[in-house]
């Protein structure tokens, strides 16, 4: 056996445990979970279903932890794990998966597919076999702090902007402050709006936050490229600076892996609790909300649907408050079929944004939430992520639909009652 | 050997052996399972991930509604196996006849027809199964020899079953003799395949629901 393959199975053996190997032990090939994942529904090509896309972990679990394939490991039989194997899974891994988990919501035995594939992935990195979009994108966050390459210096600058445009002021490293809010840096990069949002709506509502100069990245490649070590090191910087800060709660961007590697992940990276609550911009949004600290006049006069970002809603919980913060300024709001818990994924999430080999099939899956639009065909298309926003644009664009791509936060600012806006 | 002696020896000795190694093989497998365990989850829970988990035991046999409509034959044909070799092998009457023999436990049998409705029906769906596992572009892609042997080892019995209470093709003690047979072959192989799903599925089911359940999100 190879140095690589030997690795990659080490990495697959201290994923596996009680629950993945109740998954693997469970499995029928019924095939259920193939028509669940839109990469198969969208290209038709068998070898994208989601159980098939765990074929190495799935032979090192049956040969190391199971009896019979004990047996066979010993007498030469058991299938192996060997560098062209892991070659050929590198595209299925990472590629053909945005861990929506579609799959693991409707597998019949109660698979949680996209977790093991999660999980898969820490083998396919430790022994070198995942894509090099997703490798340098982790390469950055971890030297320069942020998977764009994006530094402090190109948030202090849109924070001039932001200050300059609404005549407040920006808190930066403020000692005790109620909330730390992070950005993603396509929100730096691309969509300067939020950062406005939030200084408009948290001054409006008289909330205590800051931005903090060591840790304003929220994204974690390390949750994508599934390294652990590495996103342990993107984690432990923003609860290092929320600690020394102090705060009460740090608020995860419009971003989907950015909360899922803040709110669920990341004690379990840094091996305890936080001394601090987590919580997605939406949810405290909501909380504002239902305290009358934010509030809102006027309604938009077209017609609206909502995006569901998979991590927010299906692997996260947040299901109601976009929602009811939508139905604050949108009068004709339509749910597109599916929507919610079981809405279809963008097509780029799960790091495949930054694979450039999949530019193609990101595109192609698409298609599914194109006909999830146009069963609905809104005006206007409300998300909370920025990832899924570039892909929902790329892909109106790719197919002329013209349907403009909003941030919920965002839009929730356009309609902002503002008294207090003599502050500056 | 005669029949009636191939009869003895099957329903004697054999069957003590085959299912001796189904309760140790299910032991095995549980504990290989169980050993491995599961790490403490130190996020903050929205919820107690454990009434979440009891539910999505129960509610994963229901299927998701986008679900039904894409896989619609899968699901019903399903249904209707497990529904039908539930009926056969619980309320057979000299199914409940062996088990009161050995166990003193009983309860009442279905009539005949019924149970007979139920394995006809349970054959009928493994072969519709069985054939569009070998036509569908999916099913063929992903079925191994392990699916052929797990499925072999759950028709056979059935099929035995019905032609040895029926009277049919064979001598009576003969059929009963390959029925018994059937049914220790699928006891033997059970713990090493797939066929462990009819246990494992519930240990699937509870991790999955309680991780979720503890995210807010019932699965």
């Amino acid at each position: 056996m190879t140095d690589r393959a030997k690795i990659a199975i080490n990495a697959f053996k201290e994923q596996i445990d009680g629950a993945v190997s109740a998954y693997l032990s469970s499995c029928v090939h019924c095939g259920l979970c193939a028509h669940a994942c839109l990469f198969f529904n969208e290209t038709g090509d068998p070898r994208y279903t989601p159980i098939h896309k765990l074929e190495p972990l799935r032979r090192v679990w049956w040969s190391e932890y199971t009896l019979f394939g004990k047996l066979a490991l010993l007498v030469g039989l058991a299938p192996k794990v060997t560098e062209e194997l892991l070659a050929e899974w590198q595209e299925l891994t990472y590629n053909a998966c945005s861990l929506c988990g579609r799959c693991s919501m409707v597998c019949p035995v109660g698979n949680d597919i996209a977790g093991m594939i999660r999980k898969q992935r820490e083998g396919m990195v430790a022994a070198g076999y995942s894509p090099d979009g997703l490798k340098g994108a982790s390469t950055r966050a971890v030297k320069i702090g942020s998977p764009m390459g994006v530094t402090w210096k190109a948030v202090a600058a849109q924070i001039g902007h932001v200050e300059n445009d609404t005549g407040l002021q920006i808190p930066v490293d403020k000692d005790g402050a109620d909330y730390l809010v992070l950005m993603s840096s396509m929100e730096i990069m691309n969509y300067p709006e939020y950062l406005e949002a939030i200084a408009r709506i948290f001054s409006e509502a008289g909330v205590s936050w800051t931005l903090s100069s060591q840790a304003f990245e929220a994204t974690n490649s390390g949750i994508q490229i599934g390294s652990s070590d590495i996103a342990r090191e993107l984690v432990s910087r923003i609860v290092a600076a929320a600690e020394k800060l102090g705060v009460k709660t740090v608020i995860s961007p419009e971003c989907g892996h950015a909360y899922t590697a803040l709110r669920w992940d990341g004690p379990n990276l840094i091996g305890r609790p936080y001394k601090f609550k987590a919580r997605h911009i939406l949810e405290v949004l909501d909380e504002l909300r239902a305290a009358g600290k934010l509030k809102t006049e006027g309604f938009e006069e077209e017609r609206m649907t909502f995006h569901d970002p998979c991590q927010l809603v299906r692997r996260g919980g947040v299901l109601e408050q976009p929602r009811r913060l939508v139905k604050m300024v949108v009068k004709d709001f339509v749910d597109m079929p599916e929507a919610g818990k079981m809405n279809w994924c963008c097509g780029a999430g799960g790091g495949v944004s930054a694979i450039e080999e999949a530019g193609e099939l990101k595109l192609t899956a698409f298609n599914a939430k194109k006909r999830q639009l146009e069963a609905v065909k809104p005006d206007k298309l409300i998300t909370a992520c920025a990832n899924c926003r570039i892909q929902l644009e790329e892909g109106l664009e790719e197919n002329n639909m013209d349907i403009p791509v909003i941030g919920l936060t965002e839009l929730l600012a356009e309609h902002l009652v503002e008294t207090g806006k003599a502050e500056g | 050997m005669t029949t009636v002696a191939f009869l003895d020896f099957v329903r004697g000795p054999l069957f003590q052996i085959a299912v001796a190694i189904f309760f140790a093989g299910l032991f095995i497998r549980f504990v290989e399972i169980l050993v491995l365990g599961r790490k403490t989850d130190f996020s903050e829970p929205r919820q107690s991930g454990t009434g979440a988990g009891f539910k999505t035991v129960f509610s994963r046999s229901v299927p998701e509604a986008g679900t039904f409509k894409r896989s619609a034959f899968t699901i019903i044909a399903g249904y209707v196996f497990h529904i039908g070799l539930f009926v056969a092998l619980v309320f057979l009457a000299p199914h409940i006849a062996l088990v009161r023999d050995t166990t003193g436990l009983s309860w009442p049998n279905l009539p005949t027809p019924v149970v007979d409705f139920a394995t006809v029906a349970a054959i009928g769906a493994l072969v519709a199964i069985l054939v569009n596992r070998m036509r569908d572009k999916v099913l063929r892609f992903l079925t191994g020899f392990e699916d052929y042997v797990a499925w072999t080892a759950t028709f056979l019995p059935l099929l035995t079953g019905y032609m040895a209470f029926h009277h049919l093709l064979l001598r009576y003690e003969l059929m009963l003799a390959l029925h018994i047979l059937s049914v220790e072959l699928l006891l033997v192989v059970f713990p090493f395949t797939k066929l462990m799903h009819t246990f494992t599925l519930f240990l699937s089911r509870w991790y999955t629901g309680s991780a979720f359940g503890r995210k807010g999100v019932q699965s």
